[in-house]
């Protein structure tokens, strides 16, 4: 009897004490994107309700926003509406779009202690340059990624090379290319020798062979582009040279999302495509693949891909506190482990990679460290002020170098042209 | 006595087109007004207020390459979508009104495709699409041994293969147009025909064809705005590439003020598809009206 009053009286003040707390709790707003397989949207709300159960005087509303173009689409909308969310990951490089809409606040006013400071030092450095500029951080780094080559080892058998032995640089790529492509007496191939997706963003993986020529195709403030600089030039005649001149990949623009089955279908011998695909390729290429980073030229290279945290205007102080708390927690060791393993972007932070979980991981499945590696070649991605804009003059661009409209020079030379007019207001 | 009883059928009236006319003018009359005031503003950024600025937008719609090929390829997309699915959908429409076995269900087939969504459709034919392994080229490669083609990344052929789609989606609903008109023909005519001795063709032409002028006509004007507004499949196979080969201009619109967010370079833009959709509508009308037999 007296039991039952007891556990009564206590169940009734925790009642109590719970809606107390719900009461003064902090809402959280936070919108993300999902730009690959379905585990991505599970993931998060798991993470998302794990901090909200450890953390009761907060409330998360995850919001799953689509794509990556819904998503800052959307975001902007709320905000011009009067409703922005307190928090929401978008691609990396629309900081400076988000800056000019005067939507975004930096994280450094919310990280003042000396702890604190070292955590925004504790993110791989390429992944940091898409996140700050003007000496303030943005972004904070979250799915993030980076192109990488994936051969497929039984047809680098069949075509009499090592299988286990990747194209360390262009030459060797052509050079394997040529051997790796099937063709019969009609000229009609059945399987190409490499391919590099063309469709919707090309400036992505082309951003790839422009870093290993040696050059950089945006400043860092942003309003700057260098797309005639002969380098880039240079490599823009190298991918349309693939497939016209040393004929080792498919003519025309080459689709990015059939890629990887592309790939499994034995279409071609080897790829180019995000880590984000990683997991996917695991689970269903029918045969022996390897993973590698991209060939080099003058020097390896690869752009750095991906969604990063943002904090947005119109939040009150206490919301934004608990918004750097979560963004804090999420981006841990062992969340981000998580994260990573679920989907295959590369963990932000380099304490991730010490954790036993992706120890195990890692051990288990070792093509996961090549993305890693990679990051110390990798620069940040195409990113200017009016983003969207710039870079769509040049994928227009890259599409009439490939299909052959234009030569490179001349595209490339009107994108400059273009990317100027849009870009002198900021400079 | 008289007036008054004017004055509230005057109300009476006013207050049953009201709800209507909220809508009508929130939802379609402010809002194209507004896009035309807009128009004539620079696009507002967070950090600077939008300013008068004329004629400056149009200006630069003028000397820009993108919407004068946009323009074009809508021009071509028309041309290609309007009289051919019009043409399969009367075909179609007599075909199925023939007493053949199976009826209902080659109804059903004709029409399925307006019954799927766009987007979902554009999902199977970027499948049919697909070089080397779509459907296309599995049965082309098979049958004649011809080698992979790339239609959808080959600016000679993207629109085309976005004109086949829309087709494919359009002539099933045009089709139900016809059927309703085809059935509302009195067979008396066609046995008159008969006993003075016409042919097939000539009852078609002669008789069922002008019958069908009205239901033309509607399809027609449908069918023209459609050729404006049908863009989906665009996002899904194409993305309006390879530089812009398959882009239209709503598809263009939708590209500079929520993509590039230059919302009021996109609201110039849209006061231009405004204005020639309402130039066809008249155009149409007008012209076509003389032609159209109504009973």
């Amino acid at each position: 009897m007296l039991k039952s009053t007891l556990l009564k009286a206590v169940a009734a003040t925790a009642l109590s004490f719970s809606t107390w707390a719900s009461a003064h709790a902090v809402d959280l707003q936070f919108y993300f994107p999902v730009a690959v397989g379905g585990k991505a949207a599970d993931t998060i709300q798991e993470l998302t309700a794990d901090y909200v159960a450890a953390n009761p005087e907060v409330n998360i509303d995850a919001v799953y926003a689509g794509s990556y173009q819904d998503t800052v689409a959307k975001a902007i909308t709320a905000s011009r509406g009067g409703n922005p969310p307190q928090l929401s990951v978008i691609l990396s490089v629309d900081m400076y779009t988000l800056i000019d809409e005067d939507l975004i606040i930096p994280f450094d006013d919310y990280l003042t202690s000396d702890e604190d400071k070292a955590w925004v030092e504790g993110f791989y450095p390429a992944f940091m340059e898409n996140s700050q500029t003007g000496g303030k951080t943005y972004g904070i780094p979250f799915q993030r990624s980076t192109p990488v080559l994936y051969w497929n080892k039984e047809a680098f058998k069949e075509a009499g090379l090592d299988p286990d032995v990747a194209p360390a640089n262009w030459d060797e790529m052509v050079e394997f290319g040529k051997m790796l492509t099937k063709k019969d007496a009609d000229g009609k191939v059945s399987q190409w020798g490499v391919r590099i997706p063309s469709s919707g963003f090309p400036y992505w993986l082309f951003q790839g062979l422009t870093t290993q020529n040696d050059v950089i195709l945006a400043n860092s403030e942003g309003n700057k582009t260098n797309f005639d600089d002969p380098k880039v030039v240079e490599a823009l005649q190298f991918l349309v040279d693939l497939s016209q001149k040393h004929e080792v990949m498919a003519p025309g623009i080459i689709e990015w999302g059939a890629t990887p089955k592309a790939f499994f279908e034995g279409q071609t011998a080897m790829m180019w495509t995000s880590t984000g695909n990683l997991t996917n390729v695991r689970n269903n290429a029918p045969f022996e693949f390897g993973v590698a980073m991209l060939p080099a030229n003058k020097r390896r290279g690869a752009p750095t891909g991906g969604g990063n945290f943002y904090l947005f205007k119109g939040a009150s102080e206490e919301q934004t506190q608990a918004a750097v708390d979560f963004v804090q927690w999420i981006t841990a060791p062992e969340q981000a482990a998580k994260w990573s393993i679920a989907t295959g972007y590369v963990a932000p932070r380099p304490a991730t990679w010490d954790t036993e979980t992706m120890k195990a991981y890692t051990a288990d499945f070792a093509p996961a460290l090549v993305a890693r590696d990679q990051l110390e070649f990798a620069v940040a991605e195409l990113s200017t002020y009016q983003n969207q804009r710039v870079t769509g003059v040049f994928n227009d661009a890259l599409a009439a170098a490939i299909t052959g409209q234009k030569t490179p020079e001349e595209a490339l030379k009107e994108a400059q042209a273009q990317a100027d007019a849009v870009l002198e207001e900021y400079r | 006595m008289r007036s008054l009883k004017i004055k509230r059928d005057w109300v009476h009236g006013w207050l049953l087109l009201l709800p209507a006319m909220v809508f009508l003018f929130a939802f379609t009359h402010i809002p194209a007004i507004m896009t035309f005031i807009n128009s004539f503003y620079s696009t507002p950024r967070g950090r600077r207020s939008a300013k008068f600025i004329g004629l400056d937008n149009y200006e630069r719609m003028m000397s820009d390459p993108v919407f004068w090929k946009v323009l074009w390829n809508n021009l071509w997309f028309a041309i290609g979508t309007i009289p051919v699915s019009i043409a399969l959908a009367i075909v179609m429409a007599l075909w199925v009104n023939e007493r053949l076995a199976g009826r209902g269900f080659v109804r059903m087939a004709y029409f399925t495709p307006t019954v799927l969504p766009l987007i979902a459709v554009a999902n199977i034919w970027l499948f049919f699409y697909t070089p080397g392994f779509g459907l296309f080229d599995q049965i082309t490669g098979s049958l004649f041994g011809w080698s992979a083609s790339n239609y959808l990344g080959d600016p000679a052929t993207a629109l085309n293969a976005i004109i086949i789609v829309t087709v494919w989606k359009e002539a099933g609903f045009f089709m139900i147009f016809y059927l309703a008109a085809l059935q509302a023909i009195p067979v008396s005519l066609k046995e008159a025909a008969q006993i003075e001795g016409a042919g097939r063709w000539t009852i078609f032409w002669r008789i069922t064809f002008p019958l069908l002028m009205p239901t033309t006509l509607f399809v027609c004007i449908n069918a023209v705005i459609n050729s404006f507004r049908l863009v989906d499949h665009i996002f899904i196979l194409t993305d309006g590439g390879p530089d812009n080969a398959s882009a239209l201009l709503l598809f263009y619109i939708f590209e500079v003020a929520f993509r590039f967010w230059e919302t009021a370079y996109g609201a110039t833009l849209t006061v231009a598809l405004l204005a020639l959709l309402s130039l066809l509508a008249i155009g149409q009308f007008f012209l076509f009206d003389r032609k159209v037999h109504y009973k």
